[in-house]
């Protein structure tokens, strides 16, 4: 098993005190498997994709993922694990706006240290890129943006692609391609990959599917 | 893993060299003013240290006579056979020159032209031929002597044998001072039963030259260190905005697994090799701008002290060193607290959002907190501080506590005058400008600093200058004065002048201590030029009548503080006791002075033969006078020299002073401007989206052009109006704490409205320079720049 989450509990203070995000959460997922993670704004799907890609720390619970505890991993640990093990699409894109495009698909490979050009070929190629190599981000459209940050993330192959809303910045079009090829190429690579989404329609594309309610599986 | 990293981070710099200039220019600016005020005390101050060497001054113990004057060989040659181990030294000009002439044999090692250049004859120096040893400036100011040059001999001094230097001088048989060896046999006379008519002054540590000059170079480094604040104020501006620029890609890097620890050693290690780039540059600029100060500074020492200082700058490995740890360490100082924060800062923004907000409120309360603090602490100062690390510990906390509470201070204006605002455009004008500030405040305290200096310093120089000049009018009274070179020449002037002029008055004087103070003796002539002109800072009723009458003695405002004496006090000279009478201004001197009758001076000093006169006539017969001087006495005109041509040369010696501090203060001012313009140019960019909606609502691009123009003006006139009585604090306190610490006298403080206006003026203007160009930028940004805003592809 890829990744295994056991009874996760989150609280975030706030103006109004104190607010549990996550009651209990638990949720498996093995290699090469996808699955959609729904639910109401506010429900907690974003907090616990941070939580599994190390992002933050939840209050109580484990997260197993390749066999270690990332709970139980300092900063280091969760940086080494970011650069090495996870891979996370934002739905912002984050791309770094000094580089061109073909440095920002190349960063985390790099970071990583499994920096493959022809993997970054196929990958520019696939997402239609190539003729983008030498733009900033600031001169490509959305969709090419998020084709970019996924490249990046896929780059080093990573063992699990997490993907917060990835499309949620896309016409409807447009996020079916983006779409398209993050699960093609998950598929080639053999990684996990839970994602994060409003839309059913997406959602109804993944091999399961978790909904969660007030921080609870519903 | 790290190349990728820093390509990423320093791929930053390339897409906004504007920001990279602004950061490197800044620091390059600072570095630049600090370094070339250190280069120019590094000059001066191996000047004296030569010329301390080429002396032995302050390192050995001295026998001098007791009148000053200058003592028979034949004391040498009694002392050394008692046994004591002295070495005679023979001084004076020549052609401006000081030839000091010392015995090779029985100098104490470190004495006399020790680094002998290979072409030097040293028989012919020790067989007294006539080689003299001096620098190039100095060989070229004697064509017509056979000088060596070595590099290492003090400026605008040449040394040589004593035979030589006493046929050079003048001074055949006779020495001016006996150098007294460290170690010297056991069970000699005493000096009382040898030569009791010799004083022995004990070795001080350190050069008096130096000692002097310190107070001089201790302003010139503040001038220096408040130039550096200022430009630190922009390079931190410009750190500042940059990190905050960089803040998502720091976010994104580290959601992509660089570890924090490894980011912040990057991001300090890209600095510092800025630092290093822009420090190199600084101290380069710093050279320039050293070379262009140093002959005003070298003149300015020579006309104060006396202190010979080369004109010329040499390439010092040590002030390239400290520019270079000054650039570097400034930059850690800018750089610390945004790498602080960037430490501190959260992974995950958004749900830190009011945190950070509660954070920034601590930050400005604790600001403020600090600022009351400093202006408690400065106002506790100017009433108490006594000294120069009081004064300055005054100005620094004055200076920094302005610059902490000017944010709050215009926060608060603008939000008073956003209240009161009728129109919607005036209301949003102020709020947009109120939301600005933060990014701005940077540059507008370094505005702040500039112009409180500008207007401090200034205030002081001009008090100077009309106290100067005023005392000049007191002191100067006599319409004429003639120098003379031996006693015929003296003889023959008192005769003419006993026919020709009203009254001559001869000014002589002697060297002693009193309290322990250096101090020059002067035996005055009763006349009513002194009783006329002189006017007291306290004195008795009748402090002339009692002078004259043998009874009291007058002493200059250095002597009165640095002894602790005031009126009644007694002082003792040889075997007589006078009882001050008077205090009296004496601007731009250095040392004690003291004043007693003629008869009396001339009792304790009968050697003492005047050499300098003042002569009192109706000044149109000044021209008359001087011809027949030379008919009749054979006293050149080149040995007179007027009361209007002593009082320009008196005043251009302090205006070289003042060209120093000028050429500081618009650099500084510079500087001030240059850190406005950085930091509108690189808003600019982040202000699109505040000015977006505005447009979109009916704003146009022009008067949003001319909004941004204003807006920069306008805080530039509130910072001004803040500077002005800043500044004035700063001038009292420079005036009443820092000079009577450094100098030993307190001038009256005068205001300048018009310098001050003039001053604001230029501020308003180098703000709206600054504006210009962002403002021209804003009102030109392209329509499709400006929709982007609402777009979510922006």
């Amino acid at each position: 098993m890829l990744l295994d989450v056991k009874d996760i509990h989150k609280t975030y203070a706030t103006a109004d005190g104190p607010f549990e995000v996550l009651r209990g959460i638990g949720l498996t997922l093995d290699a090469g498997e996808t699955l959609a993670l729904t639910g109401e704004s506010g429900s907690g799907k974003s907090t616990l994709l941070h939580l599994i890609g190390g992002l933050d720390t939840p209050d109580r619970g484990q997260i197993m993922l390749d066999g270690v505890d990332i709970a139980a991993l300092d900063d280091n640990g969760r940086a080494d694990l970011r650069r090495g093990t996870v891979g996370v699409v934002f739905q912002q894109f984050n791309l770094i706006p000094s580089l061109k495009v073909s440095d920002n698909i190349a960063f985390q490979a790099r970071l990583a240290g499994r920096y493959d050009p022809d993997w970054l070929t196929v990958l520019a190629d696939r997402m239609g890129l190539t003729p983008q190599m030498g733009k900033y981000p600031e001169q490509l459209s959305g969709g090419q943006q998020q084709r970019v940050a996924i490249a990046r993330t896929l780059a080093p192959k990573p063992r699990l692609v997490l993907a917060d809303e990835p499309t949620g910045n896309l016409d409807e079009a447009t996020a079916s391609v983006v779409m398209d090829l993050m699960l093609e190429l998950v598929t080639v690579t053999g990684a996990g990959l839970l994602m994060v989404t409003h839309s059913d329609a997406l959602a109804g594309r993944m091999q399961r599917r978790l909904h969660l309610r007030a921080g609870q599986v519903a | 893993m790290t190349r990728a990293t820093l390509h990423a981070l320093l791929s930053h710099w390339w897409r906004n060299p504007l920001q990279l200039f602004t950061l490197l220019a800044g620091l390059a600016l600072a570095t630049a003013l600090w370094s070339g005020v250190q280069a120019v005390n590094a000059e001066a101050r191996a000047s004296y240290d030569a010329a301390a060497a080429t002396l032995g001054e302050g390192q050995y113990d001295r026998l001098t006579r007791r009148d000053g004057q200058p003592m028979d060989q034949t004391i040498y040659v009694r002392l050394r056979r008692a046994g004591w181990l002295v070495s005679p030294v023979v001084q004076g000009r020549l052609d401006g020159v000081r030839i000091v002439g010392v015995e090779p044999l029985t100098a104490p090692g470190g004495i006399g032209p020790v680094n002998l250049s290979q072409d030097a004859d040293i028989g012919s120096f020790l067989t007294g031929a006539g080689q003299l040893f001096g620098n190039a400036e100095t060989a070229a100011r004697l064509p017509d002597l056979d000088v060596i040059i070595s590099p290492q001999t003090a400026p605008g001094t040449a040394v040589t044998d004593i035979g030589v230097a006493q046929d050079l001088l003048g001074k055949s048989g006779r020495i001016d001072s006996l150098i007294v060896l460290p170690a010297q046999p056991q069970g000699r006379p005493a000096l009382a039963d040898i030569a009791p008519e010799l004083t022995r002054q004990q070795a001080q540590g350190g050069s008096d030259v130096g000692r002097l000059t310190d107070s001089f170079h201790l302003n010139l480094t503040a001038f220096g260190l408040l130039s550096f604040a200022v430009g630190i104020f922009i390079v931190n501006g410009a750190i500042g905005l940059a990190f905050e620029q960089r803040r998502p890609v720091v976010r994104t890097l580290r959601a992509l697994g660089l570890p924090l620890r490894r980011l912040i050693i990057l991001m300090a290690a890209e600095l510092m090799i800025f630092a290093l780039v822009a420090g190199i540059v600084g101290v380069a600029l710093g050279y320039v701008i050293a070379a262009l100060l140093l002959p005003d500074v070298a003149a300015t020492l020579r006309g104060l002290y006396g202190a010979d200082v080369s004109g010329t700058l040499q390439l010092r490995p040590s002030w390239w060193l400290s520019g270079l740890a000054i650039a570097l360490g400034g930059t850690a100082l800018a750089a610390s607290g945004a790498l602080y924060k960037l430490s501190r800062m959260p992974l995950l923004a958004a749900a830190q959002h009011r945190a950070l907000a509660m954070a920034a409120g601590k930050r400005a309360l604790a600001q403020g907190a600090i600022a009351v603090c400093l202006l408690i602490m400065s106002a506790v100062l100017m009433v108490t501080a006594d000294g120069l690390i009081g004064g300055f510990t005054l100005l620094g906390a004055l200076l920094i506590g302005a610059a902490l509470a000017l944010p709050l201070i215009l926060d608060q204006i603008l939000r008073v005058a956003g209240g009161l605002a009728k129109s919607v455009t005036a209301q949003w004008f102020w709020a947009d400008t109120r939301q600005q500030l933060p990014g701005l405040s940077l540059a507008l305290m370094a505005l702040l600093l500039a112009m409180a200096a500008n207007v401090g310093v200034s205030t002081m120089v001009s008090s100077f200058r009309l106290t100067f000049t005023a005392f000049l009018d007191q002191r100067l009274a006599s319409e004429l004065y003639v120098s003379t070179e031996d006693a015929r020449q003296t003889a023959a002037l008192i005769a003419y002048a006993a026919e020709t002029a009203d009254a001559l008055l001869p000014i002589q004087s002697a060297e002693t201590d009193i309290e322990g103070q250096p101090t020059q003796v002067f035996g005055a002539r009763d006349h009513a030029t002194y009783r006329d002109n002189w006017a007291f800072l306290q004195a008795t009723p009748d402090p002339w009548d009692t002078t004259f009458a043998g009874q009291t003695i007058l002493i200059n405002e250095q002597l009165s503080r640095r002894a602790g004496l005031d009126l009644g006090d007694e002082i003792r000279l040889q075997d007589q006791t006078f009882t001050v009478a008077g205090v009296y201004g004496d601007y731009g001197n250095p040392i004690g002075q003291a004043l007693i009758n003629e008869a009396q001076f001339f009792r304790l000093y009968p050697d003492v033969m005047p050499d300098r006169f003042g002569v009192r006539m109706p000044a149109e017969k000044v021209p008359e006078f001087v011809a027949g001087l030379e008919a009749q006495t054979g006293i050149p005109p080149s040995q007179t020299i007027n009361q209007a041509g002593i009082k320009a040369i008196s005043l251009a010696i302090f205006e070289r002073t003042f060209t120093v501090t000028t050429a500081l203060n618009i650099l500084t001012l510079a500087v001030a401007g240059f850190a406005i313009l950085m930091s509108l140019l690189t808003l600019a960019t982040m202000r699109v989206p505040q000015l977006a909606p505005a447009w979109a609502m009916g704003m146009t691009r022009a008067r949003l052009g001319r909004l941004e123009l204003m807006r920069a003006v306008l805080l530039a006139m509130l910072t001004a109006i803040v500077a002005l009585p800043l500044g004035l604090a700063l001038a009292w306190a420079l005036l009443a704490v820092v000079n009577v610490a450094a100098f030993g006298w307190q001038l009256p403080m005068y205001i300048f409205p018009w310098d001050y206006a003039r001053l604001g003026l230029f501020a308003l203007l180098a703000a709206a320079l600054a504006a210009l160009w962002p403002a021209r930028k804003l009102a030109r940004t392209p329509p499709a720049d400006l929709l982007k805003v609402f777009s979510n592809e922006r």
